[in-house]
């Protein structure tokens, strides 16, 4: 990062704090008076737990990220992480929360940063359904805005500049992902006017971070040596399968919050079920991934079984709060089958390292899709929004929507997002130098490496070699030159 | 009998070892080494202090061959192995006294010899 961006970015960190926000003590009053509902705090309760683990879902997406790299740009992942989560943070209460959940067709305008919204029920009414404070809803939507982001980066590994991980994250979080999911789940047009059912966000979250993805995959390129001068792709491996598996693991823990808590409240009785349809495709996403990829490669891929698993949580994302707990095994295992035949797609033309494209768009789209198919009445009547699906009705009307809220929302974020980075590339750049590439991110864009044992060798790391400059050559270790370049002679 | 031992970056290995393998040449070794020469250093920073690293990875290629064959093997290194650039390695040749293939027991030159079959199916 250059020294200009951080000044910039100091800035407008700085600009933030300096207005005046008082969050809206919207209970507290009540409880000094004895009259705070026990429900409020049930529910709050439920969603706050709900909320940690989605936002624990961030050290899934490290890990997982970190094994599909090689150790080279292992430690990067670490630092981007952190920034991109604490960007989404501040931008989500400034103005992303406002245009994600406020009143409006388009989008929302009240609750600039959490201020001057009034009776809370109201101004974000979509969310009346539940008495949780706002605080409380606010952190748990937060956290999907947080994971949205996460995704976007899964196609940029090994390769891209560490500072465009930060312009775009504050126009992600700012303005992309509160738009497009106010649309979908926010109270938007895709939602009041035509009854689009996405109930924790295959499309709002995941296809809205798989859509970012491709814009900024098409215009940064495939890793130096994916594809061979055949034009064949070559595997690069990740480093690490178990730290892989952990991060697959913290994802499927954490989606116990991401869609159970999408209910936004305990005492309707309602997040129980939803865990379970969760978990029943989970589970079958696994063994469908498993057994297509036996199918096409003859192996058991322990990347495959992970991202089986990845690829039918997003897909019952969707329709979990939508559908009976017998069609989850189908839809898990219909997203089980996607998942390794898109990544083998994929992969022949577009060097995605971690298959996001795959699990998160692909999944994301069939998840959307598949409440068109298997919504049951009782549920959409209960949740209020859109019909059942075509296996109850007999009619293709639920399945239409569907698929016009994803063509609408894929549309404008990768519009949007293409922009964007079309603009930082024109500016800052989206990719480091070959040099960069081939010797790590972690040590060309953070001057340490994620695993200094690995790179240096062990006399040098006891640490009597001195700093380069500072002592003259003829005293530099072992006979070596000064560390400055010598001129070819 | 030369062996020639060539010191080089690792991405310049795998064009040499196919340009050698079309030639004819499959047979060598090679291992992950580190090594100080004009290249400068790399600083570490960590956490606000520093640590030089002075030795800088690099791939050793061995490879033993008739004597006739050393240029062959020399250009071939050569030219994939230039950048122009400081770092690029080095190539040494040196006398071999005597070669045995294990699997027969015999020796002389004929256990170096190149492999036309083996170049007819890498080109096939």
């Amino acid at each position: 990062m250059t020294r200009r961006t951080g000044a910039a970015l100091l800035g407008a960190a700085l600009a933030t704090v300096a207005l005046p926000a008082v969050a809206h003590a919207d209970t507290l009053e009540a409880a000094n008076n004895g009259v705070l509902p026990q429900s409020v705090a049930i529910n709050s309760i439920w969603v706050m737990v709900a909320a940690l683990l989605v936002i624990f879902m961030q050290a899934g997406f490290a890990f997982l990220e970190i094994g599909f790299s090689r150790a080279k740009n292992a430690g990067t992942v670490v630092a981007k992480i952190l920034t991109n989560f604490s960007i989404a943070g501040l931008m989500y209460w400034a103005v992303g929360f406002a245009f994600a959940f406020g009143a409006g067709e388009l989008m929302g305008t009240s609750g600039f940063f959490l201020n001057d919204y009034g009776d809370p029920q109201e101004a974000f009414a979509v969310m009346g359904l539940s008495d949780a404070t706002i605080e409380t809803k606010w952190l748990f939507q937060f956290s999907f805005c947080a994971v949205s982001l996460a995704i976007v980066w899964g196609t940029t590994l090994e390769r891209i500049k560490f500072g465009v991980y930060i312009i775009y994250a504050i126009v992600f979080a700012g303005v992309i992902y509160p738009i497009a999911s106010h649309w979908v789940f926010g109270g938007g047009w895709l939602q009041n006017n035509l009854g689009m059912q996405d109930f924790a966000g295959s499309t709002a979250v995941h296809l809205v971070g798989a859509t970012g993805a491709l814009a900024v995959l098409l215009q940064l390129g495939a890793r130096r040596g994916k594809y061979g001068s055949d034009g064949r792709p070559r595997a690069i491996p990740g480093h690490s399968m178990p730290l892989f598996g952990l991060g697959v693991l913290i994802l499927w823990l954490g989606w116990f919050g991401f869609n159970p808590g999408s209910t936004l409240g305990a005492l309707d009785g309602r997040f129980p079920e939803v865990a379970l349809v969760t978990m029943l495709a989970a589970g079958a996403g696994v063994l469908a991934s498993i057994a297509t990829a036996y199918w096409k490669t003859g192996t058991i891929d322990i990347g495959m079984s992970g991202n089986g698993a990845i690829g039918a949580l997003v897909a019952i994302t969707a329709p979990s709060g939508y559908v009976e707990a017998w069609t989850a095994p189908v839809i898990g295992a219909i997203a089980g089958v996607i998942v390794p035949l898109g990544v083998y797609a994929i992969d022949r033309r577009l060097d995605d390292p971690v298959g996001a494209l795959t699990a998160h768009g692909l999944c994301g789209v069939w998840g959307t899709l598949s409440c068109g198919i298997f919504t049951s009445p009782r549920l959409a009547e209960y949740n209020a929004f859109g019909d059942g699906g075509l296996i109850y009705t007999g009619s293709f009307g639920q399945l239409g929507t569907q698929a016009l809220g994803i063509v609408v929302v894929f549309a404008f974020v990768l519009t949007v997002s293409y922009v964007t980075f079309w603009a930082i590339k024109k500016t800052y750049g989206l990719r480091v130098t070959a040099d960069e590439e081939e010797a790590g991110l972690d040590i060309s864009e953070h001057g340490m490496y994620g695993y200094p044992e690995q790179f240096i060798p062990a006399p040098e790391l006891v640490g009597y070699s001195a700093a380069p400059g500072r002592v003259p050559p003829r005293e530099t270790p072992r006979g070596a030159s000064t560390p400055k370049e010598v001129p070819v002679t | 009998m030369k062996k020639v031992e060539a010191y080089i970056r690792h991405e310049a290995f795998e064009p040499i070892r196919m340009d050698l393998l079309h030639l004819g040449f499959p047979s060598l070794s090679i291992s992950e080494v580190k090594g100080s020469g004009r290249q400068k250093g790399i600083t570490e920073r960590y956490r606000g202090a520093e640590l030089t690293n002075w030795l800088r990875p690099k791939v050793k290629l061995e490879c033993v061959v008739a004597t006739r064959d050393v240029p062959t093997i020399v250009d071939t290194i050569l030219k994939h192995a230039r950048t122009g650039e400081i770092g690029d390695g080095k190539v040494f040749v040196m006398p071999v006294e005597e070669a045995y293939r294990i699997r027969t027991g015999e020796s002389g030159e004929e256990t170096l010899q190149a492999h036309p079959e083996v170049a007819a199916e890498a080109t096939a």
